[in-house]
């Protein structure tokens, strides 16, 4: 087991949820990111998702889009955002996990990527245009560099696939409660905590929800069902305000606690 | 060997690297496709479409005085700005249509660049009745007004996107997320031979009449084979439609021409293989214009259709066996054979057609009399007019006169 399903399944022990907090590379800039992770991980998330921008990104709402403009204003490359991770384990052991779309890795190159990511202490990679059918190139090379990859399950993914993406997958199973991009709404939380309910019957890694949670009743109803949760756009939202809010710091921090105590038992 | 792959690979090239939520769309797609494409009726069907409705087939018209002009060999203009709408896209939409029907789904969706293809989808979704959505590139909908007046004559809603370089890449990314959250009663109508599988293989399979005709009417009119074929190639649809049913005749070299834009050097083209590298955009592993960070370029070309940053994979797979040789043209090359095929032969072509006419005028001067070529016009210029008045008028670089 890596640290990723350690850490999940160790914050299950204290009877909670984890929180998984998603932010975005370089938006507004790189050294505003790394304040901003170890704010995050200050608050109180659990592990963090630190995405890679891309030009275009088919899986993300508006409010993702935006942030990665913002970040691609600059330049931000996949080699800068390897050496912020390797900065921020200089200051905090919190599970990272890297989220790119799959041409900044191509980019890169496959094996130099992979080498590099354990070398500054990446811990997961989500890629959310690599289906399992894809995925022959990068799986081997994540297991020789102890990286789990994370494949989202969607609501359209029948069981036959199911099982095929639980194969493949490590660390957690990330299911998508809606069908939709990042940022959209949530609805039937009822039906969507069975259908995680049902998930688990199929696997003993945890099961994560992403994409639609944007406020601590959503995160606290899908923790009913989900090991944990992963909130992405509204974080995002808030990190957006940085040029007008001097105070976007401790209001993404108040969100993030927040988030962090819904996810707790009552009293 | 059959391309592409089960896995919906050439070579290399293609693949499906899409979002999960869209798996089980992409091979339903692909396995009702696969069914349906060998049963009788649903070829009687599209044959009879094809010809009642799309006016199939087009001819093959040898064009005189452009010979004449060019002082080379023998010219024949497959004309698919004949077809309805006023272009090839119609041959792939009015396959889709009823493959949507047959899938149950009430709604399409498609992007467009020139509003070619978001025309052709607009007016089979009138016809089938079914809701139609199409995005497009809010520079594009300048440049092309007249076809976004078209698609909503025809019933359908046009929705402008102003991310990234506002044309038909940002589209293009802008349906697959309609798709993504509306996938259990939308289909994806794409429109060139680009995205996931099964969709280059299926477009290029509709777009083959194209070729299929071409050569029984060249056989008809000539008793042998053509020396050389050319087409534009923005996605490729057009060109792989015709090339497709030549690729195992040796003798027949086939040319793709991409946008030049302003020239290869300044860096504002959309030439991908002159200038781009493998990276996946939009679901398929192909040839890319990007930065050395995996970043998209921003295109640039005179014409909306081939103002994109990728190439269809099948391309990118015969351009590495070098099968089908890749050109450019230029802006402006491209303009000047608007104008040459307008008046030696009272045609108005598609800028996009206008740069395989680019192109053509660079070869047929190197070859001999006994030699012949079959040009794709794959689109007819009435969506260009404005926009190339207004190029005239600010450049002046085009003159009238006679040719």
């Amino acid at each position: 087991m890596g640290r990723i399903e350690a850490t999940l399944k160790n914050v299950l022990l204290m009877r909670e949820k984890s929180l998984i907090a998603y932010v975005m590379a370089g938006d507004p800039t790189l050294a505003a990111t790394e304040e901003i992770v170890l704010e995050v991980d200050r608050a109180g998330a659990d592990l963090i998702e630190i995405g890679v921008p891309f030009s275009d990104p088919i899986a993300d709402g508006p409010t993702i889009q935006k942030a990665a403009d913002r970040a691609l204003k600059y330049n931000v490359s996949l080699r800068d955002i390897l050496a912020l991770v390797a900065n921020l384990r200089k200051q905090t052991k919190v599970p990272l996990i890297l989220m790119s779309y799959c041409n900044p890795i191509f980019a890169y190159g496959l094996p130099e990527f992979f080498k590099e990511a354990r070398r500054v202490g990446v811990n997961a990679l989500i890629v959310p245009d690599l289906p399992p059918e894809e995925a022959g190139g990068f799986l081997p090379l994540a297991r020789r560099e102890l990286i789990d990859m994370i494949f989202l399950v969607a609501p359209t993914t029948p069981d036959e696939r199911l099982k095929k993406i639980l194969k493949a997958g490590s660390g957690f199973v990330y299911y998508v409660p809606l069908t939709g991009v990042t940022g959209s709404k949530l609805s039937g939380k009822a039906e969507i905590c069975e259908r995680i309910t049902h998930l688990k019957t199929h696997t003993d890694r945890p099961v994560v929800a992403g994409f639609g949670i944007a406020s601590p009743e959503d995160a606290k109803d899908l923790g009913q069902a989900a090991d944990g949760v992963i909130v992405g756009s509204a974080l995002v939202k808030i990190i957006g305000t940085a040029a007008e809010n001097p105070n976007y710091l401790s209001d993404l921090s108040a969100f993030v606690a927040s988030l962090k105590g819904a996810l707790k038992p009552a009293g | 060997m059959q391309l592409p792959n089960k896995k919906g690979r050439f070579g290399p090239y293609g693949g499906r690297y899409v979002a999960e939520t869209l798996m089980p769309a992409l091979q339903e797609l692909e396995q009702v496709y696969q069914s349906l494409r060998r049963k009788s009726n649903f070829k009687k069907t599209l044959r009879e479409h094809l010809h009642t409705y799309v006016g199939r087939p087009t001819s093959l018209y040898f064009a005189e005085r452009l010979s004449t002009y060019l002082g080379g060999p023998k010219i024949y203009l497959k004309r698919e700005d004949l077809c309805h709408t006023g272009a090839h896209k119609i041959n792939n939409t009015i396959g889709q249509i009823l493959l949507t029907k047959e899938m149950g789904k009430k709604r399409v969706i498609a992007e467009t660049g020139a509003g070619q293809h978001g025309v052709a989808v607009a007016t089979v979704a009138a016809r089938a009745g079914l809701k139609c959505e199409v995005y497009m590139g809010t520079e594009d909908m300048a440049r092309q007004a007249l076809n976004v007046v078209r698609m909503r004559m025809l019933g359908a809603k046009v929705t402008g996107v102003d991310t990234g370089s506002c044309t038909l890449k940002d589209a293009i990314s802008e349906a697959l997320r309609d798709w993504t959250a509306n996938v259990g009663d939308t289909h994806y109508i794409l429109g060139s031979v680009l995205g996931p599988h099964p969709y280059p293989m299926m477009i290029r399979d509709f777009q083959s009449v194209i070729g299929l005709e071409a050569r029984q009417q060249i056989l008809r009119a000539e008793g042998r084979l053509p020396d050389l074929l050319i087409a534009c190639v923005g996605g490729g649809s057009n060109a792989i439609g015709l090339f497709y049913p030549f690729l195992k005749e040796d003798s027949v070299r086939m040319v793709g021409v991409e946008a030049g834009g302003l020239g290869i050097d300044t860096g504002k083209h959309a030439a991908r293989f002159a200038t781009g590298s493998v990276g996946v955009l939009q679901g398929t592993m192909t040839f890319l214009l990007q930065d050395e960070n995996g970043q998209i370029n921003l295109t640039h070309s005179v014409s909306a259709g081939l103002d994109y940053a990728a190439v269809g994979p099948e391309h990118s797979y015969y351009r590495d066996n070098h099968r089908i040789d890749y050109a450019s043209a230029t802006d402006d090359e491209a303009l000047a054979a608007f104008h040459v095929l307008a008046k030696t032969e009272g045609i108005i072509p598609a800028l996009e057609s206008s740069h395989a006419l680019a192109h053509l005028a660079k070869v047929a001067p190197t070859m001999s009399k006994d030699q012949m070529i079959i040009l794709n016009l794959s689109g007819r210029g009435d969506k260009d007019v404005n926009q190339v008045s207004t190029l005239m008028g600010l450049t002046g670089a085009i003159t009238g006169g006679e040719v």
